[in-house]
């Protein structure tokens, strides 16, 4: 077991506001890592750090040793980091499919990607195999707009997996999905984990990270304060200091751009 | 209900991954429409010898090569150029100043110089698509826009473009009888290559891409997309063809001035026929311009006043935003996939063996 995911004092202010000051948090390679805190705690802005939506002001990201901190979100992804979004976010005009092999992977320059079809029949079956992974295949042409909240989910996790990611940053996969939804989410997540995926979850609903994560991160006003396992964490004084007392009341959801 | 889902497109394997068609009977019957079309094309000036209608048809088939070529980079990604006209406006002046220098007589060897304009259309294009697609939306619509005005200037003042007496083309000295087939022709042969080049962006990986960035840019940027290099491309390839289109363009009418070649009109005119026929589509575009060029070609003939057509875009326009505001094609195909789907409703109320499935249904013909 070794660290697989290193953020090193990350900080970044958008104009006063602080939302990550010398931030550190390291994912053990194979682990299902939980990150919680109360909104406004900058764990929408590390993950967007992570994965290269917005440059740090100052420390560093490494995958697998190598260092992407300045890396590009195109460039992170290629590199084996996919991540999933708090508002889902898929292609509401393209098909079911047409969303998933937007995220397949090729190597080739822009007049061979001019040239060539939008998918191999490897390609598709690839997509169609990690559809019927996530229950998604009868709706493959279907446009990905007409998919209900808790299906879009499924369509994020799904594509991202194209890639075949080492690492996968969830951000709130449970929010706003019914029971038996965030069960099905959760034996996904333990199936790809089995298979060595790494995972690093945001995410509210306490039950879920709780049950679901070996080690727990919490995230104060911009700096990771705790970690440990669930159990621990839970009876840390500072964690319930951080959720009940201090830091005032922000939208987290900071905008991508 | 598997009946129905199949014929919205589904996923068989060697399927192309951009539903064009649906089922094997529709796609036979668009295919058909489509050889008809190329063949009415390639008959008209034989059928229409007439050198009023002819000049008509060739000034349609450039706006039809502009329109497809326009819609081709706007309908796939989303963003909305105004400033195509600079592409056409170097095509025309390459052609001109190209054949002025070489002291070409007009002969069918001016055509080889079409190309040429296409190519400077690139060289324009390249630093023009790096700096406006830093920005987007609103913001890139007003710096396509703003660089036009700049070339447009640059046109009127620059000593090597004659200023605003702008240059004059050779004539050919062809029979008047077909004078106008060799331009319809040449034309046509750009327009080919045009919808060819739509038609293979829209199939391939890189169309894909456009239109991941057309509905959620940074999304696709989060799976692997190279965003600003897909953009780029698009936008050259799309200067380059209208870059073409402006090279026979002036050829045809024999001379090139700054306020023609550089026409801010030319923009709203080809976005017009896109959003018309209707964006993102392949065939929107060409019934856009099959419809609009010629209206404003024969109101400007009947009545000798210029501006009129401007009158009637502007109804037009306002027509399609209030009753189709996805363009002709996309409406008129949902209105008849909505009767089919109702006929194949009808259908199954009346067999005995058939369930109406009754939760399916709405699905099947969202999907579309």
């Amino acid at each position: 077991m070794s660290a697989h995911l290193e953020v090193e004092g990350v900080s970044k202010a958008f104009g006063g506001l602080r939302a990550l000051s010398l931030c550190s948090l390291s994912v053990e390679k194979g682990s299902i890592a939980g990150l919680i805190g109360p909104n406004g705690s900058g764990k929408t802005t590390l993950f967007n750090v992570i994965t290269g939506y917005v440059r740090p002001d100052a420390g560093t990201v490494a995958l697998g040793g190598t260092p992407i901190t300045s890396a590009r979100p195109d460039e992170v992804f290629a590199l084996g980091l996919g991540r999933t979004f708090q508002l889902t976010r898929i292609f509401a005009r393209l098909t079911v499919l047409e969303n998933m092999l937007v995220a397949t992977q090729r190597k080739e320059g822009w007049l061979r990607s001019v040239a060539r079809p939008a998918a191999s029949s490897a390609e598709q079956r690839r997509a169609i195999e990690l559809l019927d992974f996530v229950g998604l295949t009868r709706l493959a042409s279907a446009r990905a707009g007409t998919l209900s909240y808790g299906q879009r989910k499924l369509l994020e996790l799904a594509y991202v997996l194209v890639a075949d990611p080492s690492v996968i940053l969830l951000d709130e996969p449970a929010g706003g999905v019914n029971p038996t939804l965030i069960n099905e989410i959760r034996e996904r997540i333990l199936a790809l984990n089995s298979e060595g995926k790494t995972f690093l979850v945001v995410e509210h609903n306490m039950e879920f990270v709780m049950g679901l994560c070996h080690t727990v991160t919490v995230m104060h006003q911009g700096s990771a304060i705790v970690t440990g396992t669930p159990d621990a964490v839970r009876s840390d004084p500072r964690v319930l200091d951080a959720y009940l007392g201090g830091g005032e009341e922000q939208d987290d959801d900071v905008a991508v751009g | 209900m598997s009946a129905r889902r199949e014929s919205g497109g589904a996923a068989s394997p060697d399927a192309p991954a951009v539903p064009l068609g649906g089922s094997g009977r529709r796609r036979a019957a668009i295919g058909t429409a489509w050889i008809a079309f190329a063949a009415a094309l390639i008959v008209f000036p034989v059928v229409f010898s007439n050198p009023t209608v002819t000049t008509i048809g060739v000034f349609t088939l450039v706006y039809m090569t502009s329109a497809t070529a326009w819609n081709g980079f706007a309908g796939f990604s989303g963003y909305v150029p105004l400033g195509h006209a600079v592409f056409f406006g170097v095509g025309g002046y390459t052609l001109a100043l190209v054949a002025l220098h070489l002291k070409m007589a007009g002969g069918y060897a001016m055509f080889a110089l079409v190309p040429l304009g296409g190519v400077a259309a690139a060289v324009i294009a390249v630093p023009f698509g790096l700096i406006a697609l830093r920005t987007r939306r609103h913001t890139f619509v007003v710096i396509t826009i703003a660089v036009f005005f700049i070339v447009q200037l640059l046109a009127f003042n620059l000593g090597f473009t004659q200023g605003s007496s702008g240059v004059q083309i050779p004539t050919p000295l062809w029979t008047a009888a077909t004078f106008n087939d060799r331009f319809y022709y040449a034309a046509l042969i750009v327009l080919a290559l045009a919808v060819l080049v739509v038609w293979g962006i829209r199939r391939s990986r890189f169309g894909l891409q456009l239109l991941a960035i057309r509905d959620d840019e940074d999304r696709a940027r989060g799976l692997g997309v190279k965003v600003q290099r897909v953009k780029l491309v698009g936008f050259v390839l799309s200067g380059v063809t209208v870059g073409m289109a402006g090279g026979i363009y002036a050829f045809f009418v024999g001379q090139v001035y700054p306020q023609f070649a550089f026409d801010p009109l030319f923009d709203v005119t080809v976005a017009l026929m896109a959003f018309f026929g209707g964006l993102g589509t392949i065939s929107g575009p060409l019934l856009g311009a099959l419809l609009l060029e010629p209206i404003q070609q024969y109101l400007t003939l009947q009545y000798s006043v210029g501006s009129l057509y401007l009158i009637i875009y502007g109804a037009l326009f306002l027509v399609v935003i209030l009753a189709m505001p996805r363009g002709v094609i996309p409406t008129a195909g949902e209105y008849l996939q909505m009767r089919r789907a109702r006929r194949v409703e009808r259908a199954d109320g009346r067999s005995p063996a058939a369930t109406p499935s009754v939760e399916v249904a709405p699905l099947g013909r969202a999907s579309r």
